[in-house]
């Protein structure tokens, strides 16, 4: 029964061949992370405004000069401010931000786990 | 005109009725023999009277009744009847109205229904209730009142933005506030049930039914916003962190804890401290949310309309429950006695406590991410934005070990008996993780994190499911309830790893071609509706196995307001959603051609209704079924 | 102790939120790129408007006099009302306005020009819009006060009586 589980789950995923548009991984990974300007809660990659159509243009033809991801974030930054990318950098504003969530999930391991310790004695 | 001057006046008594309320209950709490019928006409004639304000709003719609400043704004002769009616609460003063609905309505049925409670408690939770109702009457009145005259009456109305002409968004207010509304009652009765020192196994018995359904309609709820997003949005997505969506994330990560944490307390008196605090929570996120949408404060594609004055008075009113709040529980909540002796780390109630942990680590995250923003700016002056990527890059990580935890935590009692049950738990462990690696070898980059996070859904999937079928569960809507969470994970996992999109600009009568994909732009069709202009384009989509789709996406050009919006053509299979979109290009005579495979969409939508499902199904679980 | 302390420590909490979230209204959402002033011009190339050749921005702005750099379209509706303005100042001495056409039709942007008369001493033409978001500009119109190769003011959105005032007043 399980291995009959296993050879239809196996089947159905190589199936998925014929599902393929087609893939731009580091073009949408960066348009994804810029914010229009215009429209200001879409990120680049979903907008259709004339400014992100821009700057689709303008992304691509960095790939094609050779820049690196950062070297684009950066050159976005300096003309838009940081506001203009939605993966926020750690840098001295952020660190709270970043830093904060993880810092609850330890201390409330650690009440957790002291708990423990004093139920058990 | 009438209708908006009966609504107004009922406004009024009704906020009368609180007060009056308010008095009768103190003099009967202190009095404390039997009820005063009384409260029971007075509470029931408070929400007769907010219906009776709905209606007139309602009906001054319908009859676009342009008089009214609130119709004028949001409205037009030209919209379906159906939305004319959906427009009363598809704007700021309109939705505050149902919010006063659903508050009246629920300490009604909490009336009603509750029999064998203590009459203080009752009374206490109508005290309180009545705090937020009178906030809110106040608020609407002073602030946001849905019935202002303008004179001369306008010949026509603004209208409606057209992408709110949508059924899913229709019904999306109504049942989001049934949550999130709803969770007042929660609220008021947690900090009656603290007062009275009433936090106890009976008390959890009594709330849960109600701390249920809150759940079951705040999901759903959640789930119609998101399918809206999907369908009508047109950039395929359903979730993308903005800020109102957050906003309504919290309060159900707060109320999902909540419902563990009370399971728990229905048997065992522990976790009183959890449940209070979480009850507060609930609601406090849900007025915070109200805080955040509504001030202008954060910067989304769909907050309401902006007013610092509205944001000043749901901050004062907002942070007062929370100083009455946190008072209470100060000073009137005694936490249970540790009850060492009977106390086995590997209980049930070890695992909802690391159930709490991380649920408490996620609510953190999506909180701090949401307001940091805001924190920053009056800091620094400095703007930075927080979107998807932050949030995943916080979350992803946690859900393996919370996917693992969810899979093994139900079924603790039994680990340490059976040996065939721990024979299982490994060999689903296995599978999930060979299987995984299989699947994500094939498409994706990230191989290792990928493997690992689709291996923790497929475990929690594979055990949820063997123990639905061979009937091993403490609880089937547990059971299926995470089913459902595993199904979405895995859902929404494989979605983003296969889906695939192509972006091009084509002219009528074009094609693209790439290896696998052929899109052949046929033509177009245009036609005149009732309030828009309509332009068809069919495409003709071929796939690598020679399969050919029609789909046709539309463009809508309107004249009230004038704008143009984009409606994608999706064909749904149980397999995955193929999605096309056409955007006109300014000044130009090619069309933007977006298309996208989507699989396991609908999935997604279904996995969140199993969800919901298990909640339902255990609020009609009958008592002798315990 | 312990017990007195965190309920204070917590209370204080939630003062210092309030305290934000009220400082916070004052601030609107709507985000403005900053300014940055005295900010050297970007570099770039781009095509000529009329004659199709390429320039250098390291040869664009050579003269010692002041540039006012304006981006328009002809689909642009507030660059209509601007334009009359511009005109203005294009008798200006001391001033030079060259433009930035801004994703549009060479048909429809001369015959903007042949309605509403021509300002511009050089033309830009930028049809996919990069060379204005190498300025830092999101939309249109938009307009830059250079002397030096250095930025001294940015105006977003269409110029009135009241900034063309200034921008005479500056140049004097």
């Amino acid at each position: 029964m399980k291995i009959f589980k296993l050879f239809f789950i196996i089947y159905l995923i190589s199936s998925f061949n014929n599902l393929e548009a087609s893939n731009d991984d580091i073009k949408s990974k960066i348009t994804k992370n810029l914010r229009c300007l215009v429209c200001q809660g879409q990120s680049v990659y979903d907008s259709d405004s004339e400014f992100a159509i821009s700057m689709k243009i303008l992304v691509d033809k960095k790939l094609a000069e050779g820049f690196s991801e950062i070297q684009i974030y950066d050159f976005f930054k300096e003309r838009y401010g940081e506001w203009i990318l939605y993966d926020p950098e750690l840098n001295k504003n952020t660190y709270i931000l970043w830093l904060l969530p993880i810092l609850i999930f330890v201390i409330g391991g650690a009440i957790i786990i002291k708990s423990f310790i004093i139920k058990k004695n | 005109m009438l209708y908006s001057s009966i609504g107004y006046y009922a406004l009024i008594l009704g906020l009368g009725i609180s007060l009056i309320l308010v008095y009768f209950s103190i003099k009967n709490f202190q009095n404390s023999s039997t009820l005063n019928t009384k409260i029971l006409s007075f509470t029931f004639l408070q929400f007769f009277l907010v219906v009776i304000s709905f209606v007139s709003l309602v009906i001054s719609f319908v009859l676009s009744d342009f008089s009214n400043e609130t119709v004028f704004n949001n409205s037009h002769t030209t919209k379906p009847l159906f939305y004319k009616i959906a427009g009363t609460w598809g704007n700021h003063e309109g939705s505050l109205l149902l919010w006063l609905l659903v508050l009246t309505l629920f300490i009604l049925i909490f009336f009603l229904k509750t029999k064998n409670q203590p009459l203080k408690y009752k009374l206490l939770t109508l005290i309180f209730q009545q705090i937020i109702i009178i906030g809110f009457f106040l608020f609407l009145i002073q602030t946001s009142n849905p019935f202002n005259f303008i004179f001369p009456t306008p010949e026509e109305g603004m209208g409606l933005n057209p992408i709110l002409q949508d059924p899913a968004l229709a019904i999306h207010p109504p049942i989001l506030y049934l949550g999130y509304v709803g969770s007042s009652i929660i609220f008021s009765s947690a900090l009656a049930a603290t007062y009275l020192n009433l936090v106890s196994k009976v008390w959890a018995s009594h709330i849960k039914k109600w701390i249920i359904a809150s759940w079951v309609f705040l999901t759903l709820g959640i789930l119609l916003g998101s399918i809206w997003a999907y369908y009508e949005l047109g950039w395929g997505g359903f979730w993308f962190w903005d800020p109102v969506e957050n906003v309504s994330l919290m309060p159900w990560l707060a109320l999902t804890t909540l419902l563990h944490c009370i399971i728990v307390l229905e048997k065992k008196q522990v976790l009183t401290s959890w449940v209070i605090i979480l009850s507060i929570s609930t609601f406090t996120l849900s007025m915070c949310g109200t805080f955040l949408v509504r001030s202008g404060i954060l910067n989304s594609v769909h907050t309401f309309a902006n007013d610092p004055e509205r944001g000043l008075f749901i901050l004062v009113f907002l942070f007062s429950l929370i100083f009455i709040s946190l008072f209470i529980f100060f000073f009137f909540h005694k936490s249970s006695p540790n009850n060492s002796n009977s106390f086995f780390w590997l209980s049930k109630e070890t695992s909802i406590i690391i159930n709490n942990w991380f649920m408490m680590y996620f609510l953190s995250v999506v909180l701090i991410g949401t307001i940091y923003p805001i924190f920053l700016e009056v800091l620094s002056s400095q703007k930075i934005s927080v979107g998807p990527p932050f949030y995943h890059k916080l979350i992803i990580p946690f859900l393996i070990p919370f996917l693992m935890a969810m899979a093994i935590g139900p079924k603790l009692k039994w680990i340490k008996s059976n040996i065939v049950d721990k024979f299982y738990l490994v060999l689903f462990f296995a599978i999930s993780i060979v299987l995984s690696f299989l699947i994500v070898k094939k498409f994706s980059t990230n191989l290792l994190i990928n493997t690992i996070l689709v291996s923790s859904a497929l475990y929690l999937f594979f055990i949820t499911l063997r123990d639905f079928f061979i009937r091993k569960y403490s609880n089937i809507s547990q059971n299926i309830a995470h089913f459902g969470f595993s199904l979405l994970i895995l859902s929404i996992l494989l979605n983003n790893l296969f889906s695939s999109e192509i972006i091009t600009n084509l002219k009528v009568g074009e094609t693209f071609t790439s290896s696998k994909t052929k899109i052949v732009f046929k033509n177009i069709n245009q036609k005149q509706e009732k309030n828009y202009k309509s332009i068809i384009a069919n495409f003709s989509i071929e796939n690598i196995n020679e399969t050919i789709e029609d789909l046709s996406p539309e463009l809508r050009i309107y004249n009230q307001p004038n704008i143009v919006t984009s409606e994608a053509d999706i064909k749904t299979t149980l397999l995955s959603d193929k999605f096309i979109v056409i955007n006109i290009v300014q000044n130009q005579d090619y069309f933007n051609v977006r298309y996208q495979v989507k699989p396991f969409m609908l999935w997604i939508w279904i996995s969140v209704i199993l969800i919901s499902f298990g909640g339902l199904l255990s609020f009609f679980k009958r008592e002798h079924e315990k | 102790m312990k017990n007195k302390l965190l309920p204070i420590f917590i209370t204080l909490i939630f003062i210092i939120i309030f305290i934000f979230f009220y400082k916070g209204l004052q601030n609107t959402s709507i985000y403005t790129p900053q300014t940055k002033i005295s900010n050297k011009i970007p570099s770039f190339k781009g095509d000529l408007f009329y004659s199709d050749e390429t320039i250098n921005s390291s040869n664009f702005f050579k003269s010692e006099k002041f540039y006012l750099l304006n981006v328009w379209s002809s689909w642009c509706v507030p660059c209509r009302k601007e334009h009359v303005l511009l005109m203005d100042l294009k008798e200006v001495k001391k001033l030079k306005v060259v433009g930035i056409n801004y994703k549009d039709k060479k048909i429809n942007a001369e015959n903007f020009l042949s309605e509403l008369g021509n300002p511009y001493e050089k033309i830009i033409f930028d049809q996919e819009g990069i060379i204005a978001i190498e300025w830092g500009a999101y939309g249109v119109p938009e307009s830059f006060l250079i002397k030096d190769e250095v930025i001294i003011k940015r105006y977003i959105g269409p110029l009135d009586k009241k900034l063309t005032e200034e921008i005479k007043s500056i140049i004097k």
